[in-house]
């Protein structure tokens, strides 16, 4: 046998039929749904008169539109439109038999934090969803990618997908992080330098002593981000880290199954010899916090930098970067950390779990936020959200001025009433700083959930470690 | 799913890089649970301003292009959420191809489920096309998917690449779900096989 990448030992466990042009039809483990992307799909199976194939293995939960006022179990939260969409939802989970976690139930929250927690997600396992942040699970080992609302028809009436294989994509970060740096600093200096389309046609796997270093949290926040980068996946081999956070959830295996499981997943690494595609190394010592200044991920830069001017980039990149700085209302040469901001957002798939909340946490702690900001946190999940109570994580955040919300994706984009206003400046936790990504003329800066906490305290983008 | 064979129609420029599925259909208009009907709110926020009047330059507003049926854009179109909302208001406008130096993965796999061709030609050829659009409604490309040829209004012809799968099923106008149902015999024999490797799955 030749030598494998963890990709392709994955591909081969789940490749259901190939044809002769590589056409491929692979099986799929989990399938994880929620209400924006799916109506159409669960319209087309009642067309043509079809079933779920295996409603076992499909999970759903709505997230996208959910108002995350604690005020929500009222219907008058929701807009119209945005209702239909939840009791569609409902219904068709109902209907067509899968798991299902409605907005009442504790459980439910971001469709990409609710697998992990659950114990949906397990190493080894295809995992898809009809959103492009599926990417998350592979944090544990998991080919793990967005589809369509074709595909995840497609899913629902065969459990399977039809794929072309991807390149194999290896980012190795050496070294050790620098205090202040997180695992939201390594996936943003990646698309920096890779840019949004250097990871089309590959699936990442992110290796490297800095990411073995990360906890589970922070790994799914590496992940989350690949397609940020244009890759299909990204791939993270599990290890004992891994192996601890699944055991014990509600849905990993138990007994002697786990004891199956648990020797298989110990096979999923990428060989020695294995054969890359393409390589890119970052030394973890070089990664400083970041933020975005422009209107895609790639615009990033250390926070001691400066605003950059067209004339720095060539290319398509001049036009789109004289664009992105009249959107966002910026100067070249200015220095990021006087950019003054409106609004705080933490939350979203990226970075809304329990650790992120710690990690804004100890800076917010017996601090206030500037007078005036508008700063809200917004917990990935109903049992984040407990679990931070229980910490006493909730009343920092209280004590701090901010608002403390039910858990939902918000103003990471913006569906539900969680939006900017035009020109309205943002330090985000979220993971797009497109253009009227969290409301219409909203301008968007991402980063890690310590930076936007710094940010929330000085009213400007800032060092965290000037905090620390 | 509607065929694709041959197309003649109006190419309209759209030089920007990046062209996200926001920028093509705001969530806004997600919470629909249907597929048509997105068309009047393809590129909502650079089509039409604050009190919903058309931009004047924007480019699909322009007496030229409104009718529009091809697209010639910048590299790492369709970049960003995996919303076929994005196609479906691409497909329901009118636009059937879209020309780019490169597609984001989801959205391109996307395009073929719904009837629409993406081309991925290098950046010199597009640059070409790019210039053959500007020259407005009189300029018509012919596209052949059979053939894989576009010939610009100068009589230029020009070859792409396209999956041989891909061009069979938007060709045929198959529908990719009674197309694997055919297979669910091999599909039970993986499963069983798979099931009894990994019980716990
Ligand atoms: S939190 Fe944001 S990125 Fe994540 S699933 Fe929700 S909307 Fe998508």
């Amino acid at each position: 046998m030749s030598a494998k990448t963890l990709y392709d030992k994955i591909w081969d466990a789940h490749l259901a039929h190939e044809a002769e042009d590589g056409t491929s039809l692979l099986y799929i483990d989990r399938h994880l749904v929620h209400e924006v992307t799916s109506p159409q799909a669960f319209e087309g199976l009642r067309m043509a008169g079809r079933k779920v194939r295996n409603p076992e293995k499909t999970i759903a939960v709505p997230d996208h539109n959910v108002p995350t006022t604690l005020d929500r179990a009222n219907a008058a939260t929701m807009t119209e439109d945005s209702r239909i969409q939840v009791e569609a939802l409902d219904k068709n989970a109902r209907d067509f038999g899968i798991h299902y976690y409605p907005v009442s139930d504790v459980r439910q929250g971001i469709v990409h934090i609710v697998g992990p927690e659950q114990g949906w997600t397990l190493p080894g396992m295809t995992v898809v969803c009809g959103d492009s942040h599926t990417a998350t699970h592979g944090a544990f080992g998991s080919l793990a990618h967005g589809i369509g609302t074709s595909e995840v028809e497609h899913v629902l009436a065969t459990q399977t997908l039809i794929q072309q294989k991807s390149k194999n994509m290896k980012v190795e970060i050496t070294g050790k992080l620098r205090p202040g740096v997180t695992a939201k600093d390594i996936t943003l200096s990646v698309i920096g330098e890779t840019g949004t389309a250097g990871g089309t046609g590959y699936v990442i796997e992110y290796c490297g002593e800095a990411i073995r270093d990360l906890s589970m949290e922070g790994r799914m926040t590496v992940c989350n981000m690949a397609i940020e980068g244009g890759a299909r996946a990204g791939l993270i081999a599990p290890d004992e880290k891994t192996f601890d956070y699944v055991k014990g959830r509600p849905h990993a295996p138990k007994g002697a199954d786990w004891d199956k499981a648990l020797a298989w997943w110990k096979t999923l690494h990428s060989d020695a010899d294995a054969h890359w595609d393409k390589v890119i190394t970052l030394r973890a010592e070089d990664i400083a916090p970041v933020v975005t200044w422009g209107t895609s991920p790639e615009d990033v830069l250390p926070i001691t930098a400066d605003v950059p001017a067209p004339g720095d980039f060539e290319g398509g990149k001049v036009d789109a970067v004289k664009r992105s700085l009249e959107y966002m209302g910026l100067t070249p040469g200015t220095p990021l950390s006087a950019v003054e901001i409106d609004t705080v957002f933490i939350g979203s798939c990226t970075n809304g779990r329990i650790e992120d909340l710690r990690a804004a946490a100890a800076i917010l702690k017996g601090r206030k936020i500037k007078q005036g900001l508008r700063a809200m946190i917004v917990p990935g999940s109903g049992l984040v959200r407990a679990q931070a109570e229980e910490e006493g994580l909730a009343d920092i955040f209280k004590d701090a001025g901010f608002e403390w919300r039910l858990a939902g994706c918000s103003m990471c984009l913006a569906m539900n009433p969680d939006q900017l206003s035009p020109g309205e400046r943002c330090a985000a936790t979220s993971n797009r700083n497109f253009e009227g990504r969290q409301g219409r003329g909203g301008r968007t800066h991402l980063m890690s959930p310590a930076m936007a906490a710094a940010a929330a305290i000085t009213g400007k983008l800032t060092d965290v470690r000037e905090m620390m | 799913m509607d065929k694709f064979e041959k197309l003649t129609g109006i190419a309209a420029p759209m030089p920007m890089i990046n062209i996200d599925t926001d920028m093509i259909i705001p969530k806004l208009f997600l919470k629909t649970i249907k597929r048509s009907g997105l068309g009047v709110n393809l590129f909502d926020e650079m089509r039409y301003d604050d009190d919903g009047n058309e931009r004047p330059d924007f480019v699909l507003n322009k007496p030229q292009y409104r009718d529009a049926e091809i697209l010639v854009a910048g590299d790492n179109f369709g970049c960003g959420s995996s919303r076929e909302h994005a196609p479906w208001a691409i497909g329901d406008f009118g636009i059937r191809c879209i020309i780019a130096p490169s597609f984001a993965d989801i959205f391109y796999n996307n395009c073929f489920k719904n009837g629409i061709l993406p081309i991925a030609l290098p950046q010199e050829t597009v640059d070409l096309l790019m210039k053959d659009a500007g020259k407005g409604a009189n300029a018509r490309m012919d596209i052949d998917l059979e053939a894989q040829t576009i010939t610009t209004s100068d009589g230029e012809v020009i070859r792409f690449e396209v999956d041989a799968f891909k061009k069979h099923c938007l060709l045929e106008g198959l529908d990719d779900i009674g197309l694997t149902l055919e297979k669910a015999a091999t599909v039970d024999a993986f499963e069983a096989k798979a099931s009894a490797e990994r019980p716990w799955v």
